[in-house]
């Protein structure tokens, strides 16, 4: 019993970033009726986003200190972080610690700008060209974008912690009456978790009590209908781009701590993520959001030793095996709409 | 002349000339020349433009004729690989029965893989290939390590069995007892060029498979999958079964892909999972499209550009760039030399992305379509185009063939 | 006996009834129209002998054989041609091309792996086909892009395209839809001179009341997804049941 809640645990995390993805992709497809492959690049750029921040707040200055000598014999040099100096030690070296966390609000502006500038510098111009173009054009797109990110910052994965009070573990099963260590998880898992929750929430919320958000929901139904009546649907639809935008860059934010940004992650996460929208149902934005966590947890599963025994490499395949599955057996998806996509 | 017409007997012949006389070509400038590093004539790269040459024409065959768009078929590609290098573990180092596998076998995973994905059409079914790539590519990686030896790649040790391997048989890749590493080289003043065994083994592959599409292109069957592309529906409603035809373009175009799976190996025999991975499918795509897709010509151009601006961009590094600026002040020369290296040595794929982007939304007929507009600019194109009047053979232009050279 | 005969066919979307037990023969060689107010039911109709869609409960013979369960190419093959509301044509094909794909249909089947064979060598398709563009009068734009075509030769080249097969019984959805009168009128000449010159049947669906008086020698007028009446043309001119679908029985 411990075992399988821990592996739902487990498949949390990962679930979330699929969801959140899935959930911008969805709103990509559904209001603009775009095949966007550089979504996964937007994911990049925001894990991206929290990298630049955390090393914009530890820039340092470098002092000499005469009284202390280096194992060179030479005066010890002393960096200190521009933020230590400027608010002093404690604000200072708080604000370093919780970068990532703070980036979060450094990062919405930048992404919806990012996102707004993708629809209208060049989505906006493949509307009415085939589906293949959209790909191929977005595909294009994030290979540059990754490439950018690789020149300037390399290839390696850049390690950028999560604040040092959520680095440890907590354990979960103590709190709900299993034995003690059975169910040890991350703090900063937990929060991953947690934040998803919240930002699909709002995402929700906002497209169910917003008039801007019933605009949406009627244009995703029906575009030349609402467009008939006189709202200019485009408009809102760019802001909509911006806001996919946003929550694939905030799931990338808050990942960086969970898996060190390297410049292909938005490759690696854009395939499965497409992948989750596909089961989840083209156009369904709770389907996107269910299928991500339950892949995400399919995949923890897949990957117990018990399991692997029985069926040797699963782990690796099982996400690509549903989704076959699904394409043929229900091919709208598990909760699609009729006619998305389709011929 | 083959049951061609002109322009298309004539196409091929340009195409064999090319291909023939490629080691000239590929090496315009004197060996000891600063621009040598321009040359593209040495073997290895020869081979690599001929195969994913054979690669990009088989893609064409689905995604030119049908329009189904494919991204999994680099996972053809590496079974063929795979294949081949076990029958040089199994038999011995002839590349006969290792190309044959390796077309079999890449025929009978498209069988499987197209019957499956081809119940869905459009983006659905690009997903679907994808899936399955990405799970070949993961089981290479994983479990299949038996077959594949994982990460390492498959390989051939001295320990294998080789069971038709007799006391003087070749140990390295031949066509009975022709070995493809041969090479002749020729000395022409302060040229060099290189004709190697491999390259023109190649080339003749290349040509029978080019044949073998133009063929296809110019015959009912073709026909049918063009009509696939432009409208299933009435397809449907004039009696013909759609997925049969769709099904027999996806395993012709895999079995090209298995053929240049096979050939990469049997010029290397080498095989690893990174040959699978969606990106090398990625750029299978790529190619075919900056050529021209569905045109005849397109994907071999395609194939050839790409594979030789990798060379030279990836051979421009920052040293090769600082001597190129030294005529600059030092501090300009630094901020050139920066934002060069960008684009060039490790930057070569910040380049493909962007030139692969411009062709999509500039001229998405791809090399092809914009040598067509060139000559509509210069004048040749209207006469050609009188003269011939046919609206189905302006999707190839023989005097675009000379991109093969450049 | 009609050539095709539809008994007690029924289809449900979900809680709306598209079609109540609709009975219906077509008799052969003749124009029969099936009219009635829009959501009445003939679209769904028409879908349910092609096989786009599978009716609920009935049969559906064309000829003495099931069309149901079969797909829209077999039911093709057994000599069923469909003409759409919105030409259906391969619109970056050539027009030549347009009309020899239905005439490698008709003679290879649904499928046949000819991928040898030069076009050119197709002599007795190029025959066919060169003599139904002449039929429709379109040989001057043999060469021209499908799409660059106007819609009335759009329109009279999916009619080529679908006469190349010498169809049995040919099924019109609102074959005149958004045409200009010039366009309707002459669309109305190439559907009778087809009668003329053909044993065919035609199954039409209309709105355009002219084109139906016009062509029609036997008319059934549904409402709310169920025939009301089936008769004539001159007795359905007038009829009450018929006046009463069209007006609407809200007064």
């Amino acid at each position: 019993m411990d075992s399988i809640l821990l592996q739902i645990l487990n498949g949390l995390d990962k679930g979330s970033a699929y969801a959140l993805i899935a959930l911008g992709l969805t709103l990509i497809f559904g209001t603009l009726g775009v095949v966007n492959f550089a979504h996964g690049a937007i994911f990049m750029i925001g894990a991206f986003t929290a990298v630049t921040f955390s090393k914009l707040l530890s820039l340092s200055f470098i002092t000499l200190d005469p009284e202390k000598k280096n194992f060179l014999g030479q005066p010890l040099e002393i960096k200190t972080a521009y933020v230590v100096d400027w608010f002093g030690p404690t604000v200072g070296n708080g604000l370093i610690d919780w970068a990532v966390p703070l980036s979060i609000l450094f990062s919405i502006p930048i992404m919806l700008f990012v996102g707004y500038a993708m629809e209208r510098g060049l989505i906006k111009h493949f509307y009415h060209r085939p589906h293949a173009d959209q790909i191929l054009v977005t595909f294009g797109l994030a290979i540059v974008l990754q490439e950018i990110i690789k020149s300037f910052f390399g290839a390696n994965p850049i390690p950028t912690p999560a604040p040092e009070m959520f680095r440890g573990s907590i354990d979960l099963g103590v709190l709900v009456g299993f034995a003690e260590n059975a169910i040890i998880y991350p703090y900063w898992r937990l929060i991953y978790f947690l934040f998803s929750a919240l930002v699909i929430g709002g995402v929700f919320a906002f497209l169910q009590f917003t008039t801007f958000g019933m605009v949406v929901r009627a244009g995703m139904a029906d575009r030349e209908t609402v467009g008939l009546l006189g709202i200019n649907i485009d408009r809102r639809f760019t802001i909509m781009f911006g806001i996919a935008a946003a929550v694939a860059g905030l799931a990338g934010v808050m990942y960086a701590p969970i898996n060190s940004p390297n410049y292909h992650m938005g490759m690696d996460f854009l395939v499965l993520s497409f992948v989750v929208v596909v089961v989840g149902g083209m156009g369904s934005l709770a389907g996107a959001v269910a299928a991500g966590f339950l892949l995400g947890i399919l995949e923890s599963f897949a990957s117990m030793n018990e399991i692997k025994s029985i069926l040797p490499g699963i782990d690796q395949i099982i996400i690509y095996l549903i989704a076959i599955i699904i394409l043929l057996t229900r091919p709208r998806g598990l909760m699609g709409r009729k006619g998305v996509m389709e011929e | 002349m083959l049951g061609l017409d002109k322009r298309d007997t004539l196409l091929l012949i340009i195409v064999s000339v090319l291909a023939i006389l490629g080691p000239f070509i590929l090496n315009p400038f004197p060996s000891n020349s600063a621009l040598a590093q321009f040359n593209a004539g040495y073997p290895d790269l020869m081979q690599r433009f001929v195969i994913f040459g054979i690669l990009a024409i088989g893609f064409n065959i689905l995604f030119g004729l049908t329009g189904y768009l494919s991204f999994g078929h680099a996972a053809f590609l590496g079974v063929g690989s795979y294949s081949a290098v076990w029958m040089f573990k199994l038999l011995s180092m002839n590349i006969l029965p290792a190309i044959i596998l390796a077309v079999v076998v890449a025929a009978v995973f498209s069988v499987v893989i197209g019957y499956i994905s081809l119940r869905r059409s459009g983006i659905y079914f690009s997903i679907l290939t994808l899936a399955f790539a990405q799970m070949s590519y993961n089981l290479a990686y994983s479990v299949l390590t038996p077959i594949t030896n994982g990460e390492t790649g498959l390989q051939v040790y001295t320990d294998d069995p080789q069971y038709l391997m007799g006391p003087n048989s070749s140990t390295v890749t031949n066509l009975f007892g022709l070995e493809m590493r041969t090479t002749h080289s020729l000395d022409l003043g302060g040229w060099e060029f290189h004709f190697n065994v491999g390259y023109y083994f190649c080339v003749v592959m290349l040509l029978l498979t080019f044949y073998l599409s133009v063929r296809i292109f110019r015959s009912p069957f073709g026909l049918m999958l063009k009509a696939i592309k432009t409208n299933q529906t009435r397809l449907n409603y004039t009696g013909i079964n759609t997925r049969p035809y769709a099904l027999t373009a996806f395993v012709i175009s895999g079995a090209y892909a298995g053929l240049a799976g096979g050939l990469l190996a049997a010029m290397d025999p080498l095989a690893g999972p990174e040959r699978m991975q969606w990106t090398a499918s990625g750029e299978v795509v790529i190619m075919t499209i900056l050529g021209g897709a569905g045109t005849l010509i397109g994907p071999v151009l395609g194939a050839g550009a790409i594979k030789y601006l990798e060379n030279i961009f990836s051979k421009i590094n920052e040293n090769v760039l600082q001597d190129w600026f030294s005529f600059l002040p030092h501090d300009v020369q630094e901020v050139v030399v920066w934002i060069f290296a960008r684009f060039t040595g490790e930057g070569w794929h910040l380049t493909l992305g962007l030139m692969f982007m411009l062709v999509i939304i500039f001229l998405p007929g791809g090399l092809v379509e914009g040598s067509q507009r060139i000559m509509r600019l210069v004048g040749i194109g209207k006469a050609k185009g009188k003269s011939s009047g046919q609206g189905e053979d302006d999707e190839h232009h023989p005097k675009a063939t000379p991109h093969v050279a450049e | 006996m009609g050539i095709l005969e539809v008994k007690n066919v029924s289809k449900r979307f979900g809680g709306l009834q598209a079609l109540g037990d609709v009975n219906l023969s077509v008799n052969e060689n003749t124009v029969h129209a099936i009219i009635g107010p829009n959501g009445a039911g003939k679209s769904t109709l028409l879908n349910c002998f092609v096989g786009k869609l599978i009716p609920d409960t009935g049969s559906v013979m064309f000829n003495g054989i099931s069309l149901l369960g079969r797909k829209p190419h077999e039911i093709n093959q057994l000599g069923v041609s469909r003409v759409f509301q919105t030409p259906e044509i391969f619109s970056d094909l050539t027009v030549f091309e347009n009309v020899m794909i239905p005439c490698f249909a008709t003679r290879d089947g649904a499928f046949r792996m000819n991928a040898i064979n030069s076009m050119t060598a197709e002599t007795s398709i190029i025959e066919k086909a060169e003599k139904m563009l002449l039929d429709v009068n379109m040989q001057d734009k043999r060469n021209m892009h499908a799409a660059s075509l106007s819609r009335g030769d759009k329109r009279r080249l999916e009619m080529a395209m679908c006469l190349s097969q010498d169809p049995k019984l040919l099924l019109l959805d609102e074959p005149t839809a958004g045409m200009a009168r010039a366009d309707t009128n002459n669309t109305i000449d190439l559907l009778k001179e087809i009668k003329a010159t053909r044993d065919i049947t035609m199954a039409i669906i209309e709105h355009d009341m002219h084109v139906v008086f016009s062509l029609a020698e036997r008319i059934t007028v549904m409402a709310q997804g169920t025939p009301i009446v089936e008769d004539i043309p001159e007795n359905i001119k007038g009829h009450p049941k018929v006046q009463e679908a069209y007006l609407g029985t809200a007064h």
